[in-house]
C-alpha cells in the first residue's frame, strides 16, 4: 500500500493524465451507448469530474475536489490555473483576427454588460432574501459576478468572513452551472459562431465556467469566448468595490 | 522542432500574463486583467506575421496544436478540482443568486449578439470536439 502511494503521489502528473484519459474514453463510450451521442462526451466528462470534485471534497473536507486525495493529486496540477491558460492560449492558433475585429464591438459591450447585469441580479437575489445593509447586499451581488470578484469586493469594503462564503459559494454555483448548462442551451441562444461565443464569454465570465461549457457545446468556439472572459474579472474587480458599491450605498 | 511552436506559446502566455498583471497594477484592482485573453491576440498576431512562420509553420506548429488538443482533457481535470462542496453547501442563497446570474446572463447571449455585423455560424456537422 505504501509503495503503491509513493508511487502514484511522486508521479502525481503522470497519473492525472492517465486517470482523465480513462474518465474521458469512458464518458465517450457513455455518450455512444446510453445516449446516442445525443450528449456529447466531453460534457459527460466534465459532469464526471464535478461529481468526482463533490466525492472527493466530502472524503477529505479539502477544498480543491479530488486533488486533495493524496495519489490524485496531479489532476490538481493538470486542472490548475497554470495549463488551463496555457491550453486556452493554444487554442488561438488558427483563429482569424478579421472573426475578433467583426466581434469586438459586441464583445467589448458584453463584459460591462455582464459584470453589472450578473451584480444585479445577485444583488436583487440577496434583497429578496432580507438583506438590506449594502455591504452585504454587494458582495453577495459581487459574487455573482464570479467567484473571485466576490471576495475581492467583500474584503475591500469590510465585508463579513460569512458573507465572503456565501459570494464565493454563489459565484461556484455560477461557474458549475455555466460548465453544465451551456451545451443543454446553446441551440436557443444562437450559440454557434465566433461573434455569439464572445459576446458568451463576455456576459458569463466565468473563465472556468465558459471554458468548460464551451469545451462541451463546441470547442471551436472556446478561443472567442475565452478571449472575453478572462477581461471580465478583471473588470468586475474594478467596478464592484467602487461604481457599484457606491450604487448600492446611495440606494440602500 | 516541436519546442519551437511550445516556446512560442509559452512567451506569449507569459507576456500577456505579464501585461494582464501591470494593467491590474495600474487600475488598482487585485486580478490579472485579460492577461489570457493579451496572450491569445499575440498568439494570433504572431501566426499571422512572416517573421514567426518557422515557429507556427509544420511540425513546429504541432507543439501548439498538442496543448489546444489536451484543452479538454485539462477542462475535465479543472473541473475535478473545483470546490463543488462548497457550491453545495452555500445555502439557498448562493444557490438562487448564481442560477438566477446565469439564466439572465443566458438570455442575453442573442440579445448582445446582433450588435455588429450579421454572425455565420460555423460549419457545424455535430457539434463534435476532437
Amino acid at each position: 500500500m505504501d509503495v503503491l502511494e509513493t508511487t502514484f503521489s511522486r508521479n502525481g502528473l503522470v497519473v492525472a493524465f492517465a486517470v482523465v484519459g480513462l474518465t474521458v474514453w469512458f464518458s465517450y463510450w457513455l455518450s455512444a451507448k446510453l445516449t446516442a451521442g445525443r450528449i456529447h462526451g466531453s460534457a459527460i466528462a466534465i459532469t464526471l469530474g464535478l461529481v468526482a470534485a463533490y466525492i472527493g471534497g466530502l472524503m477529505t473536507g479539502g477544498n480543491t475536489g479530488v486533488a486533495d486525495i493524496t495519489f490524485l493529486a496531479g489532476v490538481g496540477v493538470m486542472g490548475g490555473g497554470m495549463f488551463r491558460d496555457f491550453a486556452i492560449v493554444a487554442t488561438a492558433f488558427g483563429v482569424h483576427l478579421s472573426e475578433l475585429k467583426k466581434a469586438g464591438l459586441a464583445g467589448v459591450i458584453s463584459i460591462f454588460a455582464g459584470v453589472i447585469v450578473s451584480f444585479v441580479v445577485g444583488g436583487l437575489v440577496a434583497v429578496l432574501f432580507g438583506y438590506t445593509d449594502p455591504v452585504a447586499i454587494t458582495t453577495i451581488g459581487a459574487g455573482a459576478v464570479t467567484y473571485i470578484v466576490g471576495p475581492v469586493t467583500g474584503a475591500a469594503i469590510g465585508a463579513s468572513s460569512e458573507l465572503i462564503a456565501m459570494s464565493v459559494a454563489a459565484g461556484l454555483v455560477k461557474s458549475i452551472l455555466v460548465m453544465i448548462g451551456t451545451p443543454m442551451v446553446a441551440r436557443y441562444i444562437g450559440l454557434n459562431n465566433p461573434q455569439s461565443a464572445m459576446v458568451f464569454g463576455g456576459l458569463m465570465g466565468t473563465t472556468s465556467g465558459v471554458a468548460g461549457g464551451l469545451a462541451a457545446t463546441d470547442p471551436r468556439l472556446v478561443p472567442y469566448g475565452a478571449m472575453t472572459a478572462t477581461f471580465y474579472t478583471g473588470v468586475g474587480c474594478l467596478l464592484g468595490p467602487s461604481v457599484l458599491f457606491l450604487t448600492v450605498n446611495a440606494i440602500f | 522542432m516541436i519546442i519551437y511552436g511550445v516556446a512560442m506559446l509559452s512567451v506569449c502566455l507569459v507576456a500577456g500574463m505579464l501585461v494582464g498583471e501591470y494593467l491590474g497594477v495600474l487600475i488598482g484592482v487585485e486580478a490579472n486583467v485579460g492577461g489570457v485573453g493579451i496572450a491569445m491576440l499575440l498568439l494570433v498576431l504572431a501566426c499571422n506575421m512572416e517573421r514567426f512562420k518557422p515557429m507556427v509553420d509544420g511540425v513546429s506548429g504541432d507543439g501548439i496544436k498538442f496543448w489546444s488538443a489536451m484543452y479538454i482533457p485539462i477542462v475535465v481535470a479543472m473541473a475535478a478540482r473545483q470546490n463543488v462542496v462548497a457550491a453545495v453547501d452555500g445555502g439557498l442563497l448562493a444557490l438562487v443568486a448564481g442560477i438566477a446570474a446565469v439564466v439572465v446572463s443566458f438570455a442575453l447571449v442573442p440579445v448582445l449578439s446582433r450588435i455588429g455585423a450579421a454572425p455565420e455560424p460555423i460549419q457545424s456537422q455535430d457539434g463534435g470536439a476532437e
